[in-house]
C-alpha cells in the first residue's frame, strides 16, 4: 500500500531550483534512503514529504490524503501524531534533561506528565540511553545525543520516521549502532522510514535507494 | 601472506590440532577460500621441519586420534616479524571496475546509465552484507569480513561519484 507520494514536486529558493518536478511513491513499512551529492535537494525533498515545507507546485499525499495544502496547524498536528523526525544536528532543548526532551512530543499531544515520563524512559532504555535520562544535552556525547534524538522521534510510535543524516558526525561503529537502533525500532513498530544520507553504508541499511541529482530523480525510482 | 603465518597466528592462542586449525581459519577469515585439510597438514609438517611448531601430544575426541601442535619460540618470533611488516598498498587502479568506469565516461552518452546500474549492483551487495551483520549470532570474524567488503564497495561508489563530477566539470569548462 502506498503511504507517501510526491507528485511533480517543485521547490525553489530564490533563483535556485532545489527540486525540479520530483514524483515518487513510498510503500507502507518500507525503508527508503534518499541519496545524492551535496546540494542535490535531498533535505528539501525530506522537508516537503514530512510537511515541514510546502512545495511551490506539485502535491504531497500521505495515507491517501493531500497534505501539502493543509494549514500550518493541521500539518503540525500530523507531524506530532504520525511522523517522527530525526535531524543531524538535533536540537534538543538545552534546559531540559534527556527524559524531559523525549517526553516533550507526548506532552504536546496532551498526555499527562507521569505517563509521558514513563513512556519516555522506556524509549530511552530501548536505545540504550537509560543511564543518561537525567543529564542535560550539554553533558552528552555525540552518540548519546543522537540516541536521545532517536528516542524522542520514536516516543509517539510514529507511522513514518524521517531522518536527515541520522548518523551525522559519529564514527562508523557508533553510527552503525545508532542506525541499527533506529531501524530495529522502526521494524518492530512496522514504521516506514525515509532517511536522507550522503553515506552509502547508511543507504545500505534501507530496502531501496532514491538517487537525486540537481533536484531531480536519477534514472527514475530504482528497486 | 602465507597459510603458514595464519596457522602460526592461530597457534599463538593455545596448542591446536589440524582439524581445529582448519575450522578456525574458515570461521575467522570467512572471506577467504576455505583451507583444504591436506594443505593444513602439509603446512604443519613444513612448520615443524623449520622448528616453528612442535608436536604437543595427541587427543582423541569423537573421531580419530589427532596430533596437537604448539608454537615454538622461533614460531612466535616469526609471527612477530611477519606482523611488523606492512602489506604493500594494493594498486587498485588495475581493477576491472576502474577500466569499465573510465571507458563508460569516455564513450559519450554511456556513463549515466552504466554508473547508475553499477551503483545499484554495488548497493545490492552492500545490503546483503549489512543484513548479514544484523543476523543473530554473527561472529566477530564475519563482522570484520563484512566491514572490509562494505568499506571497499563504499570506496568504489564514492570514487565513481567523484569521477562523474570531474567529467561533468570538464564538460562545463569546455562549453563555457
Amino acid at each position: 500500500m502506498t503511504l507517501l507520494e510526491a507528485r511533480h514536486v517543485e521547490k525553489a529558493f530564490g533563483r535556485t531550483h532545489a527540486l525540479r518536478g520530483v514524483s515518487l511513491t513510498i510503500e507502507s513499512g518500507e525503508t527508503v534512503a534518499i541519496t545524492g551529492p551535496s546540494g542535490s535537494g535531498k533535505s528539501t525533498l525530506l522537508h516537503c514529504l514530512s510537511g515541514i515545507m510546502s512545495p511551490e507546485s506539485g502535491e504531497v499525499h500521505y495515507a491517501g490524503r493531500r497534505i501539502d495544502d493543509l494549514d500550518e496547524t493541521a500539518r503540525t498536528r500530523l507531524r506530532r501524531e504520525d511522523f517522527g523526525i530525526v535531524f543531524q544536528l538535533d536540537r534538543l532543548v538545552p534546559e531540559l534533561t534527556a527524559v524531559e526532551n523525549v517526553a516533550l512530543p507526548l506532552l504536546f499531544a496532551g498526555r499527562g506528565r507521569a505517563e509521558a515520563t514513563t513512556v519516555a524512559l522506556g524509549r530511552l532504555d530501548e536505545v540504550g540511553a537509560a543511564d543518561v535520562a537525567e543529564s542535560r544535552p550539554a553533558e552528552l556525547s555525540g552518540g548519546q545525543l543522537q540516541r536521545v534524538a532517536i528516542a524522542r522521534a520514536l516516543v509517539t510510535t510514529p507511522k513514518v520516521i524521517f531522518a536527515d543524516e541520522p548518523t551525522g558526525a559519529l564514527d562508523s561503529v557508533a553510527g552503525e549502532r545508532v542506525l541499527s537502533l533506529l531501524m530495529g525500532a522502526a521494524r518492530a513498530n512496522k514504521a516506514t522510514v525515509v532517511i536522507v544520507t550522503h553515506d552509502n553504508q547508511v543507504a545500505a541499511h534501507a530496502d531501496r535507494e532514491i538517487v537525486l541529482r540537481d533536484g531531480a530523480l536519477v534514472g527514475g525510482v530504482m528497486a | 601472506m602465507s597459510t603458514g603465518h595464519i596457522l602460526l597466528g592461530l597457534l599463538t592462542e593455545r596448542p591446536k590440532h589440524g582439524y581445529e586449525l582448519k575450522r578456525e581459519h574458515d570461521e575467522r577469515l570467512p572471506g577467504a577460500r576455505p583451507l583444504a585439510y591436506g594443505q593444513v597438514y602439509a603446512t604443519l609438517q613444513r612448520l615443524e621441519r623449520d622448528g616453528r611448531v612442535a608436536v604437543a601430544g595427541t587427543v582423541q575426541e569423537a573421531g580419530p586420534e589427532r596430533t596437537v601442535y604448539e608454537i615454538t619460540e622461533e614460531g612466535t618470533a616469526e609471527v612477530r616479524r611477519w606482523l611488523a611488516e606492512v602489506e604493500p598498498p594494493a594498486p587498485y587502479v588495475s581493477s576491472p571496475l576502474f577500466s569499465r568506469v573510465v571507458m563508460a565516461l569516455v564513450a559519450e552518452g554511456a556513463a549515466d546509465t552504466y554508473l547508475l546500474r553499477q551503483r545499484a549492483a554495488h548497493l545490492e551487495r552492500m545490503r546483503e552484507l549489512t543484513a548479514r551483520k544484523r543476523a543473530a549470532g554473527v561472529s566477530v570474524g564475519e563482522l570484520l569480513a563484512a566491514d572490509y567488503a562494505l568499506h571497499h564497495l563504499d570506496a568504489d561508489l564514492r570514487w565513481m561519484e567523484t569521477a562523474r563530477q570531474r567529467i561533468d566539470d570538464l564538460i562545463q569548462e569546455i562549453r563555457s
